[in-house]
């Protein structure tokens, strides 16, 4: 028997980068409207979700923060910028629960047979929870400011420091799509997340000042990516010289970005 | 003419051992239905995900209408629509939702996604429930939307992986029905099932599948002809009279006798003859069978005459009947 050669899509499927680019954008809006439509029908996670860094922030404004002095300034100025960091990073979790559960409801499966753009799975999760953050950070800032919280640095500045949170919450999300793709399920990937968040919220400038760390520790605090977010976001909210700090905190979030989200894509294509 | 589904030598491995596919090959004429037929873990699902571009084969050649699944895969993906094993359905959102989410994603423009969707929540009859969550819905009718998922597109090829798994027999029906009209309208389906009365109602071709290969092939007609047999049914008033009616029919036949209950089935080569001797050495025990009948096997007979499993085998009872009289295999 002989087997004939295959057949040739005709030219106009074929790649064409702009055309690329442009269903890669409309297949991750679609993604997006449909994650964010899930935050919306489940309003008690919404809820619950902000619930949590609420009760940071009456924790450590009123009950931890009197026994931590802090030079120059009140602690509550000193805890809101950290407290911004530590939500974006523990929201992150989200992202990577919410992966794992598509991949195994078999949803992510049926993208997978679906003529869509390869990245717009991860790319639409990523947004909706930019979008979902966005809302936490408005929230928080509403209560930093009902619990004393007051702004010394000029209102461009504040807003700078929340695009630098933003910006590092978005690398984070990718960095935690990627343990969503790994974990073998939704459960498994929150468990998974943990190990990597308390280090990186809690060996940092986040709560406390360095200066009361063993001296090894202060070296890591000061220079992993959450801390040098957070001291770069307390700068900018309270007025000061930033120098390069601001510099380090897009470096790390853009090489999150180049380094996992790759990865992340890629693992997307081959998990099954 | 270019088959609509070609699939040649394909093999698939996982794990370095566990052969899912072992050189899978057959061919599937357009606008036509091809069953593919298999106890779990046959590989069904593992082919389906090669045609459907999520899995890569190791090796063999596949391809949809004419182009190579493993070369063109996204161009690929714009000819079929899936309906996989789960209902692959978003919980959080309603049904028309749902539709549009998956015709945006297969470019469809708003305005027709619209309509499209409209349209196939009619024909499977969730119109009324269209705006409704999915936490709402029943099995059946989220195995619904799945499937009209798969149609947003309205594609030429369509794979459904255990469709009808889990549904009500009246869903069922109305699946069948859908797929017929399919095919009449020139869409070419390939079904996976574990129910023969599903193929054998729907598919005009037939591969079974076992431990990864396929063992038996044709039209359903075929595949009981190739049985080369008719089976005899005869019911009796209760169990020990059952067995008393294996026991003395045992060396007249071939094939293993098989009691169901208070039932005997036995494959038999020629059946009025066959009868008429199994009705005079019964008379001759004084026993009357309260149901006896002759029928053409059915698919259940193919699949366990093939595979040897889907029922409980004694294993010896399968092959030398003469030296263990009396064994028999029951469901």
């Amino acid at each position: 028997m002989t087997i004939e050669a295959s057949l040739v899509p005709p030219q106009s499927r074929r790649l064409s980068l702009a055309g690329d680019l442009k269903m890669m954008v409309g297949d991750a809006a679609t993604i997006t409207w449909r994650n964010l439509l899930g935050y919306i029908r489940i309003p008690e996670a919404a809820f619950f979700s902000s619930v949590q860094p609420i009760m940071f922030v009456l924790l450590f404004r009123y009950v931890f923060g009197g026994a931590i002095p802090i030079p120059g300034m009140t602690y509550v100025n000193y805890l809101i910028p950290g407290i911004f960091v530590q939500t974006v990073a523990f929201g992150a979790v989200g992202t990577s629960i919410g992966l794992a559960q598509d991949l195994h409801t078999g949803l992510v499966e049926r993208f997978r047979a679906l003529p869509m753009s390869r990245s717009a799975v991860l790319a639409g999760r990523t947004v909706a929870d930019l979008v979902r953050n966005v809302f936490v950070v408005l929230i928080i800032t509403g209560v930093g400011f009902a619990v004393g919280f007051r702004l010394h640095a000029s209102v461009l500045a504040f807003i700078a420091g929340l695009g630098v949170l933003l910006l590092f919450s978005y690398a984070l999300s990718w960095g935690f799509a990627l343990i969503g793709l790994l974990a073998p399920n939704a459960e498994t990937a929150q468990v998974m997340s943990f190990p990597i968040l308390f280090p990186l919220t809690f060996a940092s400038p986040a709560f406390v000042p360095v200066s009361s760390m063993p001296s090894w520790l202060q070296g890591f605090a000061n220079n992993q990516p959450v801390g040098v977010v957070v001291n770069t976001t307390r700068v900018l909210m309270n007025g000061g010289p930033v120098g390069s700090l601001a510099w380090k905190a897009v470096a790390w979030s853009f090489g999150i970005l180049i380094v996992l989200g790759p990865l992340a894509v890629r693992r997307y294509r081959r998990a099954s | 003419m270019t088959e609509a589904i070609y699939v040649d030598g394909v093999t698939k491995t996982f794990g370095g051992d566990i052969r899912a596919l072992d050189g899978v090959s057959f061919s599937v004429e357009p606008a036509t239905v091809f069953g593919l037929l298999g106890p779990n873990g046959s590989g069904k699902t593992t082919l389906v995900r090669i045609l459907t571009t999520i899995l890569r084969q190791d090796s063999g050649i596949a391809r949809l209408l004419g182009y190579d699944v493993a070369t063109y895969p996204s161009y690929v993906r714009t000819l079929f629509g899936l309906a996989g094993q789960y209902a692959a359905v978003d919980e959080n959102l309603t049904g028309r939702e749902n539709l549009m989410m998956v015709s945006r994603l297969n470019h469809i423009d708003r305005t027709d996604a619209q309509l499209r969707s409209d349209e196939l929540l009619h024909q499977f009859a969730l119109f009324d429930a269209k705006d409704r969550p999915l936490k709402t819905y029943s099995g059946g009718m989220r195995r619904r939307l799945d499937v009209a998922a798969a149609l947003v597109a309205k594609p030429k090829v369509l794979f459904l992986d255990e469709p009808t798994t889990g549904l009500d027999p009246q869903s069922r029906n109305g699946l069948w029905e859908v797929i017929e009209e399919l095919v009449a309208g020139g869409t070419t389906v390939l079904l996976t099932t574990q129910y023969l009365e599903e193929a054998d109602r729907l598919a005009s071709n037939i591969a079974v599948l076992d431990h990864g290969q396929v063992i038996a092939q044709g039209t359903p007609r075929e595949l009981k002809a190739n049985l080369g047999a008719t089976v005899l049914e005869i019911g009796c008033i209760d169990l020990a009279t059952t067995a008393r009616v294996v026991e003395i029919l045992t060396p007249l036949s071939s094939h293993a006798p098989h009691q169901v209950a208070n039932s005997v089935e036995i494959t038999v080569d020629d059946g009025p003859r066959f009868a008429m001797n199994a009705l005079r050495l019964l008379d001759e025990e004084k026993i009357t069978p309260t149901t006896f009948s002759l029928r053409e096997p059915s698919l259940d007979d193919v699949f366990l005459a093939l595979t040897g499993r889907e029922a409980e085998v004694v294993p010896e009872a399968t092959d030398s009947k003469a030296k263990k009289k009396g064994r028999r295999r029951d469901r």
